[in-house]
């Protein structure tokens, strides 16, 4: 049984319309399992999608998806904290906590544990389950034999546990906006200047490459997470889910890609050319899962 | 006014440097050795905190003096020489600022991430050496200079008295 | 164990090693916090922190002065090397330790279970910056104390303490940690070290300062360029957070995150103990006893200023702080945001 492919929150400030038709094609392609909708990042940004999370969740449920609502990685003004117990008061539509005042909203009905909750052992991952949690995403940056114990644990409890296997990683968030900063604003004077950037604010150091992106709060790697060449090994070690985060790529057609390397439909080399068609010049890596600086590709040796 | 500065203008040459640099080396060798060995014989901890780096080579380079020293804190083959500035050795680590700063971060009475942050201090080469050695000499209570000048009686201890002295109007004036 | 509003404004003092936690004791620390010499601890720092036996002495020579000592465990295990932080834990209530400082739920979890007459006070590196999730750790593992995160002001303080059962620490002076605490693998990125499961942050192994023919330092992470400094450009620590970079609105470079500065809130203390500040946290474990003695007794005296009713005179750090500035960050305004 191969696993899930999941398509994680957008987490650029892309305009209302371009979200919509985003789901529009999600909810038509057939390699997509689980869609998680949502505003992780910044709470300003909310109001500009919360009015059509309905009809989308409505669309993508009637295309057989199951979708699943993320909190917010960050909760700390009046309104974080509204939105976060709202979110947890939902009861017919699933959650996925990225904050521990999401934990604390849910109490002890069902829910998923976000990659922003560090859930990075298997005594966290036991007390989580305890407290209710039915899906562990595993934070990015967790080595491959660490994954091995963590997956083992969480299946052992029962639980479904997920890692990124494509897209930008999520490298810090932090209570000022630097999106906001880098226009000389403030956060609450932004204006949304991160619309202007939807694949994220590139930060160049002095040796000339870009190493890093802005999008508002957060700060993510240049490269995309690529672990096309890991999926064997991710699926041997009781990985139940595939995360693509979303960036401005052919969404769909990665997600067929994922599916058929998933599946093993298709050679690595095959899949790894096909990604590399959709994603440009954009820079892959894998250092996390093998244990070395995040930015680095470490090649495959199974496929060599 | 920024250390960096006066520490390049320390940096001039005169004729005749190079002489004096060796000259001064050879007859400050013999101090030299005593107190390291003194150092080491009433600290054996600190060797613990250097880890690894007990085999590394620290280059310390006073600017105003004439010649730089180079250090080798392995308990094994301890050693602390004075090294003329023409003919300056490969080191792992190196350390550089004015001989006074150095006397009071060896002795805790300067913080070192201060220093540097003020550019008064240069370190290059493996920082990690320079954190470690940096670490484990603050872990020593007392004052390792001090104990060093009492080596050499009561003219050891003035003379210390006299560099702090013009150390201290130095800073005043800058 | 005593009354949260027994004692305020309590000084939190670092202690990277056995000379610098006697410097803190001596020079009127409250408690100090200091780590063992593993993963265990956010700043496992080349040359720094407690050997077991070393934490022992540390433990007899602060309980013997009135001052207490809290181990922080406060990094999070990577699943397969849990062991190492229950150990510590072990031996940190084995040798009375007056709390540990936790992040990581299963720690925290198998401390409440193994030791639960040791105080639990939840670590920065947890993030809880809402009423919520602080009652989350309270309730869940009988947390005593939160360490907020550098992110709030002093009203949204003093809100958080009315909805909290637990006392409140804030960082007072020292680095000025831009990311959320905890959430951060900026370091693991570029270096391949983590700051959440190693305990590091730019660590010394990965830094490498390049002095250039015109004066100017090149301060390098792994082959990445973090910063230049021009000769009499003050510096900071080569994290990648205080870093200046170029982006498309600024071709000139920019300190995209924040510049070498550190916090000082020596100015805010009467605000943070009437919004109900328990206790004030001086940074920097990886600091000389030079800056312990300074610091700590220049905060001692003002804290007792105030707590006798006196105008607080506070002794100028400013020779201490990164990139020789300072600022009061969030807690003054929101415009840092």
């Amino acid at each position: 049984m191969a696993a899930n492919i999941t398509i994680g929150p957008i987490p650029y400030h892309w305009p209302a319309a371009i979200k919509l038709e985003f789901y529009r094609r999600m909810a038509e392609e057939p390699a997509i399992d689980e869609i998680y909708l949502g505003e992780v990042i910044c709470s300003k940004r909310a109001p500009y999608f919360d009015n059509h999370l309905p009809d989308v969740t409505a669309n993508l449920m009637a295309a057989g998806k199951t979708v699943i609502l993320s909190s917010l990685a960050e909760v700390m003004l009046p309104r974080e904290r509204k939105a976060t117990s709202d979110l947890a008061a939902l009861d017919d539509i699933e959650l996925e906590c990225n904050n521990a005042a999401a934990l604390y909203a849910r109490g002890r009905r069902p829910h998923r544990i976000g990659p922003f909750m560090n859930a990075y052992n298997e005594a966290t991952i036991a007390f989580m389950a305890d407290q209710g949690a039915t899906h562990i995403c595993l934070p990015s940056e967790l080595p491959a034999p660490s994954i091995a114990i963590a997956a083992a644990a969480a299946r052992a409890l029962g639980l479904g546990v997920e890692v990124q296997v494509f897209g930008r990683a999520s490298l810090a968030v932090s209570a000022r906006c630097y999106h906001a900063r880098a226009h000389r604003r403030t956060k609450d004077n932004c204006q949304f200047v991160c619309e202007d950037d939807p694949d994220g604010m590139p930060l160049t150091s002095q040796n000339g490459t870009p190493f890093l992106r802005v999008n508002g709060i957060q700060t993510q790697s240049e490269s995309y997470i690529d672990l096309l060449a890991e999926l064997d090994d991710l699926d041997k070690l009781g990985i139940t889910h595939f995360r693509l985060s979303p960036q401005m790529v052919d969404m769909a057609g990665v997600a067929r890609v994922y599916r058929a390397r998933a599946t093993r439909s298709i050679s690595i080399e095959d899949a790894g050319q096909q990604l590399r068609a959709l994603c440009g010049a954009t820079p892959f890596s894998n250092g996390f899962y093998h244990g070395v600086a995040g930015y680095q590709s470490v090649p495959d040796l199974a496929a060599g | 006014m920024p250390h960096a500065k006066s520490i390049r203008q320390e940096r001039a040459r005169f004729p005749g440097a190079d002489a004096l640099s060796r000259v001064s080396c050879v007859l400050v060798q013999p101090v030299l050795t005593r107190i390291v060995r003194n150092v080491a014989d009433k600290h054996p901890s600190l060797f613990a905190r250097l880890g690894e780096h007990q085999a590394t080579t620290y280059l310390i380079d006073p600017v105003e003096l004439p010649f730089s020293l180079l250090l080798r804190p392995d308990p094994e083959a301890l050693s602390l020489q004075a090294v003329p500035r023409d003919r300056l050795p490969q080191a792992g680590a190196s350390i550089r600022g004015k001989f006074l700063l150095l006397l009071r971060l060896i002795d805790a009475g300067e913080d070192g991430d201060a220093a540097f942050f003020s550019r008064g201090l240069d370190i290059a080469g493996n920082t990690e050496a320079v954190v470690r050695l940096r670490n484990a000499l603050d872990d020593i209570d007392g004052s390792i200079v001090e104990d060093c000048a009492s080596m050499f009686g009561a003219p050891g201890r003035l003379i210390l008295q006299q560099l702090r002295k013009t150390y201290g109007q130095a800073n005043a004036r800058s | 164990m005593q009354d949260r509003d027994d004692v305020l404004a309590e000084l939190i003092c670092p202690a990277g090693t056995p000379a610098a936690l006697r410097t803190a004791v001596d020079a009127g620390a409250d408690a100090v916090y200091c780590g063992l010499q593993n993963a265990t601890n956010a700043r496992n720092f080349p040359g720094l922190n407690f050997t077991p036996d070393e934490l022992a002495e540390a433990v007899r020579y602060a309980h013997a002065r009135g001052v207490k000592v809290l181990l922080a465990l406060n990094t999070y295990p990577p699943a397969g090397k849990v062991a190492l932080w229950r150990e510590a834990a072990d031996l940190g209530a084995r040798l009375g330790v007056d709390a540990f400082i936790v992040a990581d739920m299963g720690v925290a979890d198998y401390i409440a279970r193994t030791h639960p007459s040791v105080r639990l006070h939840l670590s920065v590196q947890a993030a809880a910056s809402s009423p919520e999730a602080i009652r989350y750790y309270c309730e869940h593992f009988r947390v005593k104390r939160v360490v907020l995160p550098r992110i709030l002001t002093i009203p949204e303080i003093r809100a958080i303490r009315r909805e909290i059962p637990c006392e409140i620490e804030t960082f007072i002076f020292g680095n000025h940690g831009l990311m959320v605490e905890g959430r951060c693998s900026l370091t693991n990125y570029l270096t391949g070290q983590s700051t959440n499961m190693d305990g590091v942050c730019s660590p010394a192994s990965a830094v490498e300062y390049i002095r250039h023919p015109d004066g100017t330092m090149s301060a390098m992470l792994a082959g990445f360029t973090i910063d230049r400094f021009g000769a009499d450009d003050k510096a900071g620590y080569p994290t990648i957070c205080k870093g200046r970079y170029q982006a498309p609105h600024r071709p000139e470079g920019y300190y995209a995150f924040e510049e070498p500065i550190s916090l000082n809130l020596s100015r805010l203390l009467p605000d943070l103990i009437s919004a109900g500040v328990h206790a004030f946290k001086i940074e920097g474990r990886q600091r000389s006893k030079s800056y312990v003695r300074n610091v700590v007794a220049s905060f001692r005296k003002a804290v007792d200023d105030i707590r006798a009713g006196r105008p607080a005179n506070i002794v100028d750090l400013i020779a201490l702080t990164e990139g020789q500035k300072e600022t009061q960050g969030a807690f003054e305004t929101k415009k840092w945001r």
